[in-house]
């Protein structure tokens, strides 16, 4: 298991990496997640290096595959390796992706400091992604995948999903 | 370096989270509530992608074909090497936030060395699951807080669990002799001077949660030897199942 400091992708493979998203939460593509650690042409071959989310999250083998076939289609053979250091971090989902998950529903992750203290409830900090208003209270800290957590906007009643800050 | 005594180091820390994660699983669509349910299944997840990250790494050191399913699946009873304290069963949820919460203040400190590892790849697996682990630590001490100030109920049955599961704390910190070697080579946590820390965090919540530190002195032990109480074999029949029934087949 290699260790990569610095993300490192070939301009040319970006149109193709952006064509896979996560399976779990199809509007963010896997740039986006900042799962893509590093994508080079070595040879006849397509190296691409991602890192998981979450170490049992399910998605991953199914972003593995899903890379390989959308390589294929542009008529290149993709090998993709996991690495686990530096452990991924929210900090690397993009401006773009944080838009297209509070544009889907789910509300984007908070800093640390912010994050740990709207889920030990000492504040209310998370915008509801329906009506904006952040009278919104937790209702679990584990939600429908291992990256979310339940949330509940008092105001407009609306249930949602809160991206759990993870550094 | 003798090959041997890392692969066993990597498959006691990585029974623990097997084991443990079996347990949770044992929860899906059998929780007290809806939240809880997918709370201890969201942390089973946790525990078993971390117990594969161990698993692959070990199936490397291995050779010849192994995979992460032989190590996972395969094994006699004797030969996993968790900790007692994981295997206890879900008795109810008392126990399930006792066993959680007494393991997760031990996981916690347990990676926070581990990420300082000579080996790259443990330490590697360290930093990712410690990340994880802290919001299982959330959980399980809010609940500890929460059935302990609770209800008169509440109360008196985290109370029973507490003194029931105590006896398990203690083999946290036992170091079999492949652990020793391991330590002096700078790759082992020296789980020794984890033990004060640990049960200083534990005696902390507990008194928040106007719970009693249990007194006895007497502690239970054999799991990183292999020897099990009689819990892990019925797990294992659970957990093996389709490998025994249907050798080599894949998912």
């Amino acid at each position: 298991m290699t260790e990569l400091l610095e993300q490192h992708i070939d301009k040319k493979l970006i149109p193709i990496l952006n064509q896979v998203s996560d399976p779990e939460i199809p509007v963010l593509t896997i740039l986006d997640m900042g799962v893509v650690r590093s994508a080079i042409i070595e040879g006849d071959e397509v190296i691409v290096k991602i890192t998981p989310t979450y170490s049992g999250c399910p998605a991953m083998d199914v972003i593995g595959d899903d890379i390989i076939t959308a390589f294929k289609k542009e008529g290149y053979k993709a090998k993709v390796e996991l690495i686990l250091s530096p452990a991924w971090t929210t900090d690397w989902i993009t401006d773009n992706g944080r838009k297209a998950l509070e544009d889907y529903g789910i509300a984007s992750p908070l800093d640390a400091q912010a994050d740990k203290e709207v889920l030990l409830e000492n504040k209310k900090l998370v915008k509801c992604t329906n009506c904006g208003s952040t009278n919104t209270r937790l209702v679990s800290q584990f939600g429908s995948t291992a990256c979310k957590a339940l949330f509940k906007c008092d105001d407009c009643q609306e249930p949602f999903d809160y991206f759990k800050c993870l550094k | 370096m003798n090959n041997n005594n890392l692969y066993k180091y990597i498959l006691g820390i990585a029974d623990n989270t097997l084991i443990l994660g079996q347990r949770l699983g044992e929860l899906c669509g059998h929780g007290p509530s809806l939240e809880t349910d997918i709370a201890c299944t969201n942390i089973s997840l946790d525990m078993l992608g971390q117990a594969r990250n161990y698993f692959q790494y070990a199936a490397k050191l291995k050779g010849k074909n192994y995979t992460e399913d032989d190590i996972a699946f395969l094994r006699k009873e004797h030969e996993y090497l968790n900790v007692l304290l994981v295997e206890q069963p879900n008795t109810d949820f008392a126990y399930i936030i006792t066993r959680q919460f007494l393991f997760d203040v031990y996981h916690l400190l347990f990676l926070n060395s581990l990420k300082n590892s000579n080996d790259l790849t443990l330490s590697a697996i360290a930093n990712k699951s410690i990340k994880e682990v802290s919001y299982h630590y959330r959980f399980s001490s809010d609940w500890i807080k929460r059935l302990g100030d609770g209800t008169e109920e509440s109360h008196q049955r985290i109370q029973k669990a507490i003194d029931d599961l105590w006896t398990y704390t203690d083999e946290l910190f036992h170091q079999t002799e492949g652990d020793k070697t391991m330590i002096n080579e700078g790759i082992g946590v020296d789980t020794l001077k984890l033990k004060e820390e640990y049960y200083k965090r534990v005696n902390e919540i507990l008194q928040e949660a106007t719970l009693n530190v249990p007194e006895s002195k007497y502690f239970q032990k054999g799991g990183k030897d292999g020897i099990h109480t009689e819990h892990l074999g019925f797990l294992l029949a659970d957990l093996q199942y389709m490998q025994r029934t249907y050798p080599n087949m894949q998912w």
